[in-house]
């Protein structure tokens, strides 16, 4: 009888685990509040850069204190597309890059000039739809992350408004401020900080779907049905520079193909939170944890 | 107490129950700051309750004093399984357990309280000593295993050795043990520069830059070939303790001396203009290390076989299956060491493959999960390996001995094949989809390590109930030695 009870838990443990994710799951709606349209002035100078405070400088630069929502992209791309900036091609939007120089380096791959992949259409996790005319965003999904991109659909994004990706020197001062902080907030995170993995934030349900993004700005003190956060805006007023989603900068480094991601993500521990943490990956790489914002 | 004392610490047994506790106790406490037992928000209970001091910045830092004061009690252990097991002089087997026992206690007490309670510098110290110890202790294990002493050369056909003599098994612990010590230099530099105050770093995170310095891969090299050491080193041991002997010792011996040789030359021509073709280097050292492990394989569960069915005039295939499995505590070893081949070697060598098209594909972050994955796992297999031996050494027969050696053979792979799942998911599941997997994996994750740590501890309570017996298990293995238990 113990046998079959426990072949009986452990068939059914193997059963729930094979279940499908339930990807488009009721979700709660919020208002933040935050502006995705705002700027921040981050001024000219010195701050303290890495994990071990080398000093650096930067020139003075704006940036967007959110990052770039569904509902922005989405704009984009109904603007992009009517005037040829983008186009369609076999379920994907595409546009044009100029490449990047090859050295030949150990590992290295070339990114020639040409059309590259912005955002695929056909991935389940992507929220942008297209009915062969407008581009929208799935309902409840506008003011949350845009997701799902490539660093070439960021680059593009960015480039289209006479603005660029943020350097990772860049990113990081505005995350930082001029002192030593490991997060935007300051010394420690707890849950109401940001969203990262089982932050038990209302959008995240571990047992079945697991994490999603939350609304852009969420964290800014503000209690959304019971749920407390913490007001975690950068001292230059950026929110969501840790967690929510990793963020694509725009560095391009002599020998490497890869691109580099800042800030941690709702799928990671708080250990990649911390402000000098990189991750990186090809420039077509996308992923319901990967957006971005931009400078000017 | 006296008695009780000179047992813990002055004999073979004793010392490696303590080094295995205090093991157990590290992984028990650190092991609640990180997984499921953060997300449960105990991690935050156990620093407070603990009154650790944890700066954001030098999580690195930590994690590396944690590795080693966990690396060095698992050497310890070795150390004194091969003091135990290989004639050596009086005189070095005391001196060598001695050095080796302060080396790692030093390590594991300094280490920790200098890494996670607030910065003494006093600690860092003792930390360092502890670490130059256990190197001195490499050093005199050298001198100990000398092969070319000829008192210590044999003429039994039975056993693998030269024309004039030389006990080529003794010479592959020799090789071993000679490795290790100058692999440990590769992370002594490093450390010492790194310990002055340069960035560290933990080398999953810097895999993808094409530009490392030579400490960078000095660190790297160290790393890889510490614990494949720390793995040949158990096989050696494992094969000494069933007596491995006749034609396929005979190939295996010479195969491990060449392949331990090889394949640390191939790791420390990293750190040099080699650098380029080091990795060949390795491959090819470690194809006879491992066909060597295979050979010790196939004799010990033909052994297995011949042994259990001995009594039988003409065994069927079930009663030979039957055989092989009757013992667990016997079998097992090798088998964690074919298991390992699916959940390390095997992964290995298919990341090698297919590194361009598969895993640089995918985001580094995802690589991290495989890098630090597979080699978690070999770690904790060799520990199976260890606590399979360990049971064996406290003399369990009957129910006991088939419940302790199952349970830690099915526990431990039901944990590692889970990792292994965990760490390939991206090959057949996209992130967006994944929770459910994910989810039924860590369960299967953390029942296998947590009843594992369970059954550690029950065995832990029960030795330390022993203790206080005063005709306890321990006044019988107070003068046994490993040697005496050598399979005949």
């Amino acid at each position: 009888m113990k046998r079959i009870f426990l072949t009986l838990c452990l068939c059914a443990a193997l059963l729930a685990s094979c279940a499908p994710a339930e990807l488009n799951a009721p979700m709660p709606t919020f208002d933040t509040g935050i502006d995705p349209n705002t700027w921040a002035q981050v001024p000219a100078g010195e701050f303290h850069f890495g994990q071990f405070d080398e000093i650096e400088s930067t020139d003075a630069y704006e940036i967007m204190i959110t990052d770039v929502t569904a509902a922005q992209y989405a704009d984009f791309l109904n603007a992009a597309l009517a005037d040829g900036y983008v186009k369609m091609d076999n379920e994907k939007i595409v546009g044009f890059y100029p490449g990047d120089e090859y050295n030949g380096i150990k590992h290295e791959e070339r990114i020639d000039a040409g059309d590259w992949s912005f955002i695929p259409l056909n991935d389940p996790s992507q929220r942008i739809k297209f009915d062969g005319a407008i581009f929208s965003v799935q309902s409840g999904y506008e003011n949350h992350p845009m997701t799902t991109v490539t660093w070439f659909g960021s680059w593009g994004y960015c480039n289209y408004y006479d603005a660029r990706l943020p350097t990772e020197m860049e990113w990081e001062k505005a995350a930082r401020g001029s002192d030593e902080r490991p997060f935007p907030w300051g010394d420690e995170i707890l849950r109401g900080n940001a969203n990262f993995y089982s932050s038990r934030d209302p959008f995240e349900d571990m047992s079945s779907f697991g994490s999603r993004t939350t609304p852009v700005g969420f964290y800014n003190g503000q209690t959304y049905d019971g749920f407390q956060t913490v007001n975690s805006a950068s001292p230059y007023g950026l929110y969501d520079m840790a967690g929510n989603v990793w963020q694509w900068t725009g560095d391009v480094y002599e020998g490497i193909h890869y691109r580099f991601m800042r800030g941690g993500s709702k799928d990671t521990y708080d250990m990649d939170l911390r402000l000098w943490v990189r991750n990186n990956a090809t420039p077509t790489y996308f992923s319901p944890g990967v957006g971005f914002r931009c400078v000017r | 107490m006296k008695e009780r004392f000179q047992y813990l610490f002055n004999s073979t047994k004793g010392l490696i129950l303590v080094a295995i506790a205090m093991v157990g106790i590290v992984t028990a406490i650190w092991g609640m700051l990180s997984g499921p037992m953060a997300e449960m928000g105990v991690r935050e209970i156990v620093i407070k309750a603990l009154g650790m001091k944890i700066i954001q910045s030098e999580r690195e830092g930590r994690i590396i004093i944690l590795y080693h004061s966990i690396a060095m009690a698992i050497i310890a252990i070795e150390t004194y399984m091969v003091t135990g097991l290989i004639k050596m002089k009086a005189f070095f087997k005391t001196a060598i357990n001695a050095a080796i026992t302060v080396g790692y206690l030093l390590t594991m007490v300094f280490g920790m309280g200098f890494a996670y309670f607030g910065h003494n510098w006093a600690f860092h110290g003792l930390y360092i000593t502890g670490l130059s110890l256990i190197f001195f202790a490499g050093v005199m294990l050298i001198i100990a295993l000398w092969p070319w002493n000829p008192e210590y050369y044999i003429t039994d056909k039975e056993y693998s050795h030269t024309k004039s003599g030389l006990d080529l098994e003794r010479t592959a612990f020799f090789a071993t043990a000679v490795t290790t010590v100058i692999s440990a230099l590769f992370g002594a530099v490093p450390g010492s520069y790194y310990g002055h105050g340069f960035e560290t770093f933990l080398a999953e995170n810097i895999i993808r830059y094409p530009e490392k310095t030579i400490m960078e891969y000095s660190i790297i090299g160290h790393l890889h070939i510490m614990l494949a050491l720390i793995g040949i080193m158990i096989t050696l041991i494992i094969g000494r303790w069933l007596n491995f002997k006749g034609g396929l010792h005979k190939f295996a011996m010479p195969l491990m001396i060449l392949g331990t040789i090889v394949l640390n030359l191939g790791v420390w021509g990293v750190v040099t203009p080699l650098e380029p073709v080091a990795h060949m280097i390795i491959y090819v050292g470690a194809t006879p290390s491992m066909f060597a492990a295979l050979l010790l394989l196939i004799w010990d569960w033909n052994k297995l076989i011949r042994d259990g069915t001995a009594q039988l005039q003409k065994p069927t295939f079930g009663q030979k299956i039957g055989a092989l499995l009757r013992d667990p505590l016997k079998f097992g070893p090798t088998w964690q060491m074919l298991f390992m081949n699916f959940t390390t070697s095997g992964i290995g060598i298919f990341m090698a493959i297919r590194l361009e098209q598969i895993f640089r594909v995918w985001p580094a972050r995802e690589e991290r999960i495989e890098l630090t994955g597979h080699w978690h796992v070999l770690s904790a297999i060799i520990a199976t390996i260890i606590l399979l031996y360990f049971g064996d050494m406290n003399g369990f027969k009957g129910k006991l001995r088939q419940w302790y050696g199952w349970s830690i053979i099915i526990l431990s792979d039901i944990a590692f094949g889970a990792v292994t799942i965990f760490e390939m998911k991206r090959l057949f599941i996209t992130e967006a989809e994944q929770q459910p997997l994910v989810n039924g994996l860590m369960y299967a994750i953390d029942f296998g390590l947590g009843m594992l740590l369970v059954i550690l501890a029950a065995l832990m309570v029960y030795r330390l109930t022993d203790l206080f017996k005063n005709k306890g298990r321990w006044i019988e293995e107070l003068d046994h030695e490993l040697a005496q238990e050598v399979d005949k």
